[in-house]
């Protein structure tokens, strides 16, 4: 047996590297700070790469089976003999997997970040922040238990707090963060109460026996019925409801687009590829439990991230802020990943989690790329919206090519890795459910359609006036470009299958080109369209636009979701539900308050003058009280 | 000593100088005379507590014992007292009780 309690430092190393940086950081000049918490990151992506080639290829497989091994553990609080919650390291493939994706993107943006960031205020910070997230994540992915990721999940949630809000003297910057953290916060209510039921009905927080096909949480779990649905459907509901927080799916996803106002190697590290896929890797790691005790909440998992996937992809086609076009996108992929989580089996039927799981997988090298492509954009062009832009890719070569390499992989055109993860996605939803296989078809259009779309406008279209050339970045910044996007190429051909499955049993997996093809058809039609309205100058775009009209309208202001936010929180919450209570409290709890001290203060104004000062007039009182006294007692004893 | 005299006679000279003393503490307005006043009441619990003890335990001392207590207390209290009324004087060139309500409301 292997010992993998080593794997502890993959998360203490981040933990550490935020003391030292945010204690010690401004005592040195801000370069060190950077170069610090990068080569932290190298050591925990180089142990994370030791750990998975032990994991995967040296580690002998029980029964064809990959095991879940437990690395280290400590017991934290010790209520009963029974209740009792851990922090330690689970590993199994897709916390294996996780540890990967996460830190290697996570080196990648700490290394782009020394460039995009330099002579930045608050440089140290940054990087105190961005190792803090790291460590919060790493462990999320690793946690053994439900109440640790739990804690980790509202870690990541804080982190993304601060990072959203880095720039923290800009309004909208503050707003965005405030709003982040309120939005994922409230679902992470609904994340907690499902806990709650869910470990109230099995007993126990710990995965591994929650989540054993043959264990007692699953054979005997649901037991009592709730408005026609078993308690675990809806602990399961619950619990996918915190997963949809973080996820950004409909209707909570408005905090995404909005979380843009971070840094943007902050949103190609969190909100493209690590923390927003927390909410898949949840419902991964429960996917037993939902499987075999609560399909109907599978079921609203399908569906929401079949709904929240095409309605992003049509508002991406319509905007204009090339980050929030990346930030749409980003809320299309992870739905396509969550439902197809939603049709999978399990065991021999686990595709779809499969191709989830390969999806998150390759979205996070080519989503990253393209946010730190956008980053170099933005770096050199300094504005966000793709109009004032055009003609780019004499200036930004290096750039140029790689975002057109993660264009092309996020489009799904072979052989680049996109094409194989949506591929398995597309094939494992026409098994189960043609409904979604067609919106799915429709998504991977739009999806071809708004990223060339993005990439015409940016590299080609009309030849834009810069107030100065646009100059290609610094080194530091391509370098981390080009290694993500040798990733974006070469991800697809890993054996996928056989080390990442439900079960841990490899899957027979094959290209059908029944699907195949078609697929590719029209993400080439997607993209072929985006070409002739984009590639030119012409004015068919707005031709187009205006035709559509109001439909266009509609997606172009994000389908009025953040006004019926705003209306129900100011128009009925703050008007109908705050003010009353506010009355009430300024009122009824003041006004007693305010009352009772009123009246001891009228009372005590009227009594005092029996404090005359007068020593006799006491004495009096004192010798009349006391005569009375003894008549009283005389009256009583002679009768 | 006290052979032929009743009981009663102890108690009517006691319940008079109580009385008297409670009288002049309520009007006189002079702080010596009030003390003095004072002084009278201690004394006729005094006279209680001896006749009480010979005529139900005369073979027990604690009524006397008391009594010599009473006694000392009371010479303490005067001369706390007599001090008070010394600072008072020199404060306020006076000893009327009526004068002296600095501490009212």
């Amino acid at each position: 047996m292997i010992n993998f309690s080593y794997t502890i430092w993959i998360v203490l190393i981040p933990l550490i590297f935020f003391v030292l940086i945010g204690f010690f950081g401004n005592r040195f000049k801000p370069v060190v700070s950077g170069i610090v918490g990068t080569s932290g990151l190298f050591i925990s992506m180089a142990l994370s790469f030791y750990t998975a080639y032990q994991y995967f290829f040296v580690m002998p497989k029980v029964g064809d089976t990959f095991q879940k091994i437990i690395g280290y553990n400590a017991v934290w609080l010790r209520f009963t003999e029974k209740l009792h919650i851990d922090l330690g390291v689970l590993l199994d493939p897709i916390s294996v997997m996780m540890l990967i994706v996460i830190t290697t993107v996570s080196f990648m943006v700490h290394l782009y970040s020394i460039g995009y960031m330099k002579g930045e205020k608050g440089f140290e910070r940054y990087f105190s922040f961005l190792s803090l997230f790291s460590f919060s994540m790493l462990g999320l992915v690793i946690a053994t238990n439900i109440f640790q990721m739990y804690i980790f999940w509202e870690l990541v949630g804080v982190s993304s707090y601060l990072l959203i809000g880095f720039y923290y003297t800009k309004d909208s910057a503050v707003a965005a963060s405030k709003k982040a953290f309120v939005v994922t916060r409230f679902a992470d209510l609904g994340f907690l109460i499902g806990i709650l039921i869910l470990s109230f009905t099995t007993g126990t927080f710990d995965f591994i026996t929650l989540t054993d096909p043959h264990g007692t949480a699953i054979t005997q779990g649901s037991g009592i019925m709730f408005l026609g649905l078993s308690t675990m459907t809806w602990s399961m509901i619950f619990v996918f409801m915190g997963g949809a927080g973080k996820s950004a799916m409909f209707p909570l996803h408005i905090w995404l687009p909005d979380a843009m106002e971070g840094p943007t190697p902050v949103s190609a590290l969190i909100h493209a590829a690590t923390m927003v896929v927390a909410g898949v890797y949840l419902v991964a790691r429960m996917f037993p439990i939902y499987h075999f005790s609560a399909p109907v909440a599978l079921d609203v998992v399908m569906y929401v991230g079949a709904f929240s996937s095409i309605f992003a992809a049509v508002i991406a086609c319509t905007q204009f802020d090339i980050k929030r076009v990346l930030a749409y996108s980003t809320i299309s992929q992870i739905g396509m990943m969550i439902f197809a989580l939603g049709v999978s089996g399990y065991g021999e039927s686990g595709l779809g989690f499969m191709a989830s799981m390969f999806h998150l997988f390759t979205h996070a090298f080519f989503k990253s790329l393209l946010f730190l492509g956008a980053g170099a954009i933005i770096h050199a062009v300094h504005s966000n919206y793709m109009n004032e832009m055009g003609g780019l890719r004499k200036h930004l070569p290096i750039t140029h090519i790689t975002f057109l390499i993660a264009c092309l992989a996020i489009a799904g055109i072979p052989p680049l890795s996109g094409f194989f993860s949506k591929d398995e996605i597309l094939a494992a939803s026409h098994e189960k459910n043609m409904v979604i296989y067609i919106l799915g078809m429709i998504i991977s259009a739009l999806t071809a359609f708004y990223m060339f779309r993005l990439y015409f406008s940016i590299f080609w279209g009309k030849q834009q006036e810069y107030h100065h050339t646009p100059h290609e970045a610094p080194k530091v910044m391509t370098i981390p470009l080009m290694l993500l996007s040798l990733g974006a190429i070469f991800t697809g051909f890993l054996p996928f299958a056989s080390l990442v499955t439900s079960d841990g049993k490899p899957l027979m997996t094959h290209i059908e080109p029944a699907v195949a093809i078609p697929a590719v058809l029209v993400c080439l039609l997607g993209a072929l369209i985006a070409m002739i309205f984009y590639q030119k100058e012409t004015n068919l775009p707005e031709k187009i636009s205006k035709a559509l009209g109001g439909a266009y309208q509609a997606a172009y202001r994000k389908f009025y979701i953040d006004e019926l936010y705003l209306f129900i929180t100011k128009k009925i919450i703050f008007d109908h539900v705050s003010r009353p209570i506010a009355w009430f409290d300024r009122h009824i709890v003041d006004g007693s308050m305010n009352g009772i001290s009123y009246i001891t203060n009228e009372v005590s104004a009227r009594i005092k003058r029996f404090q005359s000062g007068q020593l006799q007039q006491y004495a009096w009182v004192f010798v009349a009280g006391a005569v009375a006294l003894a008549l009283a007692f005389i009256y009583l004893w002679t009768n | 000593m006290f052979e032929g005299v009743p009981l009663t006679w102890f108690l009517i000279v006691a319940t008079l100088m109580f009385f008297i003393g409670i009288y002049g503490f309520l009007v006189r307005k002079n702080l010596i005379t009030m003390l003095m006043s004072l002084e009278l009441v201690l004394n006729s619990v005094n006279i209680n507590f001896v006749a009480f003890n010979k005529l139900l335990y005369p073979q027990h001392l604690e009524g006397m014992f008391f009594t010599v207590f009473v006694i000392a207390v009371a010479a303490a209290e005067a001369s706390v007292a007599i001090a008070i009324i010394i600072n008072i004087y020199r404060r306020l060139v006076n000893i009327d009780v009526e004068k002296m309500e600095e501490m009212k409301y």
